[in-house]
């Protein structure tokens, strides 16, 4: 693929669709959404020398010693926004943040997944995920509010009358028009809670997805008057948002992860890999699930994992391996259950991938699936078994993920050192925090 | 006929005498060049109408001349070749690099016979042709626009490329190596699995009622359009 003449295509559109207003999106360090909009005069400049910017108010952009960055869009992601198409045409693209003499910037997330996919590159695998996305719907999104959701429905349930169920519709007929193919959404779960699962994509093309689904399903929600999040755990005493991710690797244009001969269907490398994801699982969770928030849904009493082990088709498991139809052995893919959508995808994915690709690369032994319900095994079953448990608060998951060599070289110095420093903040902040929870219980004594 | 406005390429230079006399009074304007980097500063704003390529001299300087002018977005045409009898040989496996040729020594009032003739067809296929057209679809090749039933279809540059390509080829079956190789280019990593993502993509931007103009054909890739053999 010629970048000159993705450049063309791009500057040729933007002039014949009259487009005014070029956006241009990166991603900070905790997974927040940045734009910085160009006119289209500016475009083939930018093009050619990248747009500088100050990084240092940008989270986990500041460095010591220059706080200028260049962002450079990359051809390939433009889009027209199809909910500017009338009045004031506009577009976006992704951009990659460099530093002033080119290098790739080691605080930008894309760069930080793109190298990842590029190791993997090397070893000859391409890197594809399939996430599934969960969120809820609230008549409001004013903190000071208990969350109120907007409907009653449950999982499945056909909720036709619901403007919820219109909301995902049109969501969904924005996400196609930007090249985001949707594979099912339903009603989940909880009140008011909503799933879309997007089709595979190589890794770095679907974390740009994922940060521009949670755009679009925001906006959408915005437009109605009503509020959508991504939080994990938004409401006591139901299930929370998680995003179940589907993983495989190819080596060209076969599945590296299926063998027929194998009882499970699973080829060495997929046994390895997922040993790989076990062996770290506990190291990669502050990444997975980098708010204080994220533990509450990893909690005991709900479908989300809690332990380390890995299952056909069993639920409470971390790793699944869901069963394909005998003919689709392509379709084998490992499934990891941990990580939600409050986190930021290009680390997140480049973790997992870091995991996996450790594993193969020792050979880990993959120990056996487990088979019962995980869920109502005592911890000294547990523990006979094997069955180790993810860390149950965002502090223990600093603590696994300060000691990990695994982690520090798949985020690099820069994101690692700051990442542990704002996480720690966070935590301690929330630690000082008195909460209704303990008002309710101490209060009266 | 009569001779094209625009001048016409001729290689090398300095051209030989007997070729400029013949165009010189035959009324053909031209100019010569010494290379492909010549081919390429020279050319005029409206484009060269032609070429006109010496080879019996330097074949092949001559033959990277031809391949440069048509690897073009649009390619040039027409090409004449000139070339020694002794080299008719040389003109295997490079059909694609000419659209003519004549024997040197050439006979003047046969190559002015052949230019003419040649010029006359090229000005037939010209009628239209930036555009690619198939039902309610049209491609625009020169603005790079895409349209079906006069919507625009917003569509990023590899879907782009890819409807380009499969529109250019209606009925015509190609598995997912043949597009990888042939849209994304050889030395492109991902697997087949990238041409399916990105069909998946352009259906869903094509619309429900468009959406069938790219078929699946079950274990072998896919068709743009009707199949050929099916009325």
């Amino acid at each position: 693929m010629d970048t000159e003449r993705q450049q063309q295509y791009v500057l040729r559109t933007v002039e014949e669709r009259g487009v005014r207003l070029v956006r241009l999106w990166f991603t900070d360090v905790l997974g927040q959404h940045k734009s910085v909009a160009i006119s289209p005069a500016e475009l083939e400049g930018v093009f050619a020398e990248g747009l500088q910017f100050d990084g240092s108010s940008i989270d986990g952009f500041s460095r010591v010693h220059e706080s200028d960055v260049l962002a450079r869009p990359d051809p390939n992601t433009f889009e027209l926004l199809p909910w500017a198409r009338t009045d004031e045409p506009s577009a976006l693209m992704f951009c990659d943040i460099e530093n002033l003499d080119g290098t790739p910037f080691e605080g930008d997330p894309r760069q930080v997944l793109r190298r990842n996919v590029d190791l993997a590159r090397e070893k000859g695998y391409s890197f594809f995920c399939a996430p599934e996305v969960e969120f809820f719907y609230f008549a409001s999104g004013d903190p000071a509010q208990a969350p109120a959701p907007l409907d009653q429905a449950s999982y499945f349930d056909l909720t036709t009358a619901d403007v919820s169920s219109d909301l995902r519709k049109s969501t969904i007929h924005m996400l196609e028009a930007l090249s985001i193919p949707v594979e099912y959404s339903f009603h989940e779960d909880s009140p008011s809670q909503h799933e879309i699962d997007l089709r595979y994509t190589e890794a770095l093309d679907m974390a740009d997805n994922i940060m521009t689904l949670r755009l679009v399903v925001k906006k959408i929600a915005m437009e109605r008057g009503v509020f959508a999040t991504f939080m994990p755990k938004p409401l006591n005493g139901q299930q929370g948002s998680g995003m179940h991710t589907h993983f495989s690797l190819f080596e060209h244009d076969v599945n590296a992860f299926a063998d027929a001969g194998d009882e499970h269907g699973l080829s060495k490398t997929a046994k390895a890999f997922i040993a790989g994801l076990l062996h770290h699982a506990r190291e990669i969770t502050a990444v997975t699930n980098q708010l204080v928030n994220s533990y509450k849904r990893l909690a005991e009493g709900y479908e989300a994992p809690q332990y380390i082990s890995w299952a056909r088709n069993n639920r409470s498991a971390l790793v699944r391996v869901p069963i394909h139809k005998r003919d689709k052995a392509d379709s084998t893919r490992v499934e990891y259950r941990a990580i939600d959508p409050a986190c930021n995808p290009y680390l997140g994915f480049s973790v997992i991938l870091a995991a996996g690709l450790k594993g193969i690369e020792e050979g880990y032994d993959l120990a056996p699936a487990a088979t019962g319900n995980l869920f109502e095994m005592d911890a000294d079953a547990r523990r006979a078994a094997g069955i180790g448990d993810l860390p149950s608060s965002l502090d223990e998951s600093l603590d696994e993920m300060e000691s990990s060599e695994l982690v520090r070289h798949a985020l690099g110095e820069h994101i690692f050192e700051w990442f542990l420093r704002n996480k720690r903040r966070e935590w301690g902040e929330y630690q000082t925090q008195v909460t209704q929870w303990e008002l309710d219980r101490y209060l009266r004594g | 006929m009569t001779p094209p406005m625009e001048p016409v390429l001729v290689y090398p230079a300095p051209a030989p005498p007997e070729l400029a006399q013949c165009l010189d009074l035959s009324g053909w304007v031209w100019k010569a060049v010494a290379d492909e980097a010549e081919a390429r500063s020279d050319e005029p704003d409206g484009g060269w109408a032609g070429a006109i390529v010496v080879a019996d001299e330097d074949a092949t300087g001559a033959f990277a001349v031809c391949r440069a002018l048509r690897k073009r977005d649009v390619p040039l045409e027409p090409i004449l070749l000139l070339i020694g009898g002794g080299q008719l040989d040389d003109l295997e496996h490079r059909d694609e690099l000419f659209d003519d040729f004549c024997l040197t020594p050439f006979h003047p009032r046969e190559l002015e016979a052949r230019l003419r003739h040649r010029f006359w067809q090229a000005g037939q296929q010209e009628v239209r042709p930036d555009l690619v057209e198939y039902g309610e679809l049209i491609l625009n090749l020169e603005t790079y626009q895409a349209a079906v039933d006069n919507r625009p279809l917003d569509l990023t540059y590899m879907e782009y490329e890819l409807l380009k390509f499969l529109a250019s080829h209606p009925g015509k079956v190609f598995t997912r190596e043949t597009l990888l190789n042939r849209v994304w280019g050889y030395d492109y990593y991902g697997g087949a699995r990238t041409v399916d993502v990105h069909v998946r993509r352009l259906r869903a931007k094509l619309g429900e009622e468009h959406a069938g103009l790219i078929q699946t054909v079950r274990s072998v890739g896919y068709r743009f359009g009707q199949s050929r053999w099916t009325p």
